[in-house]
C-alpha cells in the first residue's frame, strides 16, 4: 500500500511543502545567515561576521528589554499557573454555576493582544489618574500592568487544562488517600497535584512561550514607554528592524539570539517536569 | 480516552453546604472583576472623548453621554466594516486551506515511512518553537517578491506557518486510524486521493475542529504577520484598531473605545455559539501539542 500512495506526493504532500519553504524554511535558513550580514533587503547582504552580535550584547535596549522579559516570564507563570490552579480546584466540587463560572473565566483569552492591550490601558491609566501618574511615566507601572493583562488573558485557558487534569484523577485513588487517613492539604500535595503533573507541563510550556514572545499586548499597552524601557524582546526586535535605519543586520541577530532562548528555556522545561510525571 | 470516566456521573459535592455558599460568593466577586474590564470600555464608549480618560469609571450622564457619536467616528476613520470582512475572509480561507492540506500531508507523511517523511516531521514540529520574529523579515520581503502581499497570497503564508502544529497534530491521530479499512478500500480499487476523504477525513473529523478553531482564533487576532504583508492597504481588525492609535497627535479615546467594543462583539458571539467546541478544542489541542 505504501508504494501506491507514495506516487501521489505530488497531490499530499506537495502544497504544504512549498508554502512551507517559502514562508517558513527559505526564511529562517536566511535569517541564519543574514545575522552575519549588513543589509537593508534581503537582496543586498554583505557579510560581517559576528559584527552583529556584538553590537546586540553591547545594545542597553536589548539587555534591559532581555531583564524585563525574564522578570516578566517568572512572576506571570507563578502567578498565573497558581490562581489558575486554585480555581480549577475551585471548580471541580461540583457546586451551582460551574459552567457560568467557566465560560466568564475563559472568555478573555478569545480577545487579541492589540484590543486587550487597548483595554488595559484605559484601567491601569484610570487608576493610576487617581494618583497622578500613568503608564507612560515609569516602566515598573508597565510590568505590574502587563502581569494583570497577562493573568486576566490566560488564567482561564489554564484552568480549563487545570479542570481536565483533576478530572482525570481515579476518584478511587482519592477515596483511598482518605481511609488511608490523609488530610486535605496531604492529599493536595501527595495524591492531586503529582497526578496532574502532565497539566502542569502543559500550562508551565504555553504560558512560558507566551509570556516570553509576547508582542501585542506589549506594543498596545505602553509601547515600550517611558522610551524604551518596558519594551520585551519581541519588540526592542521589532523596533530594531524598522525603527533605526542600518540596524537591520543587528534585528536579525537579535532575533536569532532570541529563538536560541525560547528555544533552550522550552525544551529544558519540558525535560524536567515529564520527569516529574506519575502514571495516573 | 480515561477522562470520560467521572466526568458524565455528577461530581460528588465534597464540601459542606456552608463552603459550598463562601466558594459561590467568591467565585460570583471574581467573575465581576474579570467582567469588569468589558464593561468599563462599553460604558465608556458612550462617553464623549475628553471624558474618558480623566474618569473612566465615572457612569456617562447628561453632560457626558456622547449617544453614538463615538462608533460614527470609529467607524469614519478606521474603516472597520471594510476591516472586519477582511478579518473574515483571511480568517475562513486560511482555516480552511490549512485543515485541507495539513490533513493530506500528515496522512501522507505517517502512511509512507521512509527517512525523509520522519526528516520532514521533526521539522514541522521544529517550526512549532520558532519565534515570529526569527523569520518575519526575509519571510515579508520573500512575500513582497513573490507578489504574496495581498488577501489571498497571505493565505498561502498562514499555510506555511500554520502547517508546525498543524501537521503535528495531524500526525498523532492518523496513527490512531486503523490501517485496515484503508487497506480494505484499496483493494476494492479506490485510489488514494478518493479513499483518503471518503475513509480517512471523516475518522479525523473531530481533530480537524479542534484544529480549525486554533488556528481562528490565532489568524483573528493576528497582528503583526498582516501588518508586515498587507500594511495599511487591506486593514484587518487589529490593524485597524492599532491605526487609530498611530495617528499624529493625541488619540481619540471615545474612537477608540467604539472600536474595541465593535472588535470584541463579533467574538463574544462567536464563543457563546460554539463554547463546548472551543473549550473541548483548546483542552484537546493542549493535551496533544
Amino acid at each position: 500500500m505504501q508504494k501506491a500512495i507514495k506516487k501521489y506526493f505530488p497531490v499530499f504532500a506537495l502544497p504544504t511543502l512549498l508554502a512551507f519553504f517559502i514562508s517558513f524554511l527559505l526564511p529562517f535558513l536566511m535569517g541564519c545567515y543574514l545575522s552575519f550580514c549588513e543589509f537593508t533587503t534581503v537582496t543586498d547582504a554583505e557579510f560581517v561576521g559576528i559584527e552583529n552580535y556584538l553590537k546586540a550584547f553591547q545594545d542597553e535596549n536589548f539587555l534591559n528589554a532581555l531583564i524585563f522579559t525574564v522578570k516578566f516570564t517568572i512572576v506571570s507563570v507563578l502567578s498565573i499557573n497558581i490562581l489558575a490552579f486554585f480555581l480549577a480546584l475551585a471548580l471541580t466540587k461540583g457546586i451551582k454555576g460551574t459552567n457560568l463560572f467557566r465560560t466568564v473565566f475563559f472568555m478573555p483569552n478569545l480577545i487579541g493582544g492589540i484590543v486587550l492591550g487597548y483595554i488595559w490601558q484605559l484601567i491601569i491609566n484610570g487608576v493610576l489618574y487617581k494618583f497622578g501618574a500613568t503608564l507612560s511615566l515609569d516602566a515598573k507601572y508597565g510590568f505590574w500592568g502587563l502581569i494583570v493583562l497577562m493573568n486576566w488573558q490566560m488564567i482561564g485557558y489554564m484552568m480549563i487544562i487545570y479542570v481536565a487534569g483533576i478530572q482525570n484523577i481515579s476518584s478511587d485513588i482519592i477515596e483511598a488517600a482518605k481511609i488511608d487517613g490523609a488530610n486535605k492539604v496531604q492529599t493536595l500535595f501527595r495524591v492531586t497535584i503529582p497526578l496532574v503533573m502532565p497539566s502542569v507541563t502543559i500550562c508551565l510550556f504555553l504560558v512560558l512561550t507566551n509570556s516570553f514572545k509576547l508582542f501585542d499586548q506589549n506594543l498596545a499597552l505602553t509601547a515600550g514607554a517611558p522610551g524604551r524601557s518596558s519594551s520585551m524582546l519581541a519588540l526592542d526586535i521589532f523596533d530594531t528592524f524598522y525603527g533605526r535605519n542600518g540596524w537591520e543586520g543587528v534585528g536579525q541577530a537579535k532575533a536569532v539570539v532570541f529563538f536560541v532562548i525560547v528555544a533552550v528555556v522550552a525544551l529544558t522545561q519540558l525535560y524536567f517536569t515529564r520527569r516529574k510525571e506519575v502514571e495516573n | 480516552m480515561k477522562a470520560k470516566k467521572n466526568r458524565n456521573e455528577a461530581p460528588a459535592l465534597e464540601v459542606s453546604k456552608s463552603t459550598q455558599a463562601v466558594m459561590i460568593v467568591v467565585l460570583a466577586i471574581l467573575s465581576l472583576v474579570f467582567l469588569m474590564p468589558i464593561f468599563v470600555v462599553l460604558m465608556n464608549s458612550f462617553k464623549g472623548k475628553f471624558y474618558i480618560s480623566d474618569a473612566p469609571f465615572a457612569l456617562p450622564d447628561g453632560e457626558t453621554f456622547a449617544g453614538l457619536t463615538n462608533y460614527i467616528d470609529g467607524v469614519s476613520k478606521t474603516g472597520l466594516p471594510s476591516a472586519f470582512c477582511y478579518s473574515l475572509f483571511i480568517t475562513v480561507f486560511s482555516v480552511l486551506v490549512i485543515v485541507f492540506f495539513t490533513s493530506m500531508i500528515a496522512w501522507y507523511i505517517t502512511r509512507v515511512k521512509t527517512w525523509w517523511t520522519k526528516m520532514l516531521y521533526y521539522m514541522f514540529a521544529f517550526a512549532m518553537i520558532v519565534p515570529f520574529q526569527m523569520v518575519m523579515f526575509p519571510m515579508s520581503k520573500i512575500a513582497n517578491i513573490l507578489r504574496l502581499d495581498n488577501p489571498v497570497g497571505i493565505l498561502v503564508v498562514y499555510l506555511g506557518f500554520g502547517a508546525g502544529l498543524s501537521v503535528f497534530m495531524f500526525c498523532g491521530f492518523v496513527k490512531a486510524v486503523p490501517i485496515e479499512m484503508e487497506e480494505a478500500a484499496m483493494i476494492d480499487g479506490s485510489s488514494p486521493i478518493k479513499m483518503f476523504f471518503l475513509v480517512v477525513f471523516p475518522m479525523l473529523k473531530p481533530t480537524a475542529i479542534t484544529i480549525a478553531i486554533l488556528n481562528a482564533m490565532w489568524i483573528w487576532n493576528d497582528y503583526l504577520l498582516p501588518y508586515l504583508l498587507l500594511g495599511t492597504d487591506y486593514m484587518t481588525i487589529p490593524i485597524a484598531i492599532q491605526y487609530l492609535q498611530g495617528g499624529y497627535g493625541s488619540i481619540d479615546m471615545g474612537a477608540m473605545m467604539a472600536m474595541l467594543v465593535l472588535a470584541m462583539i463579533p467574538i463574544i458571539v462567536f464563543y457563546l455559539l460554539c463554547q463546548k467546541h472551543i473549550i473541548k478544542g483548546v483542552t484537546a489541542g493542549a493535551v496533544k501539542g
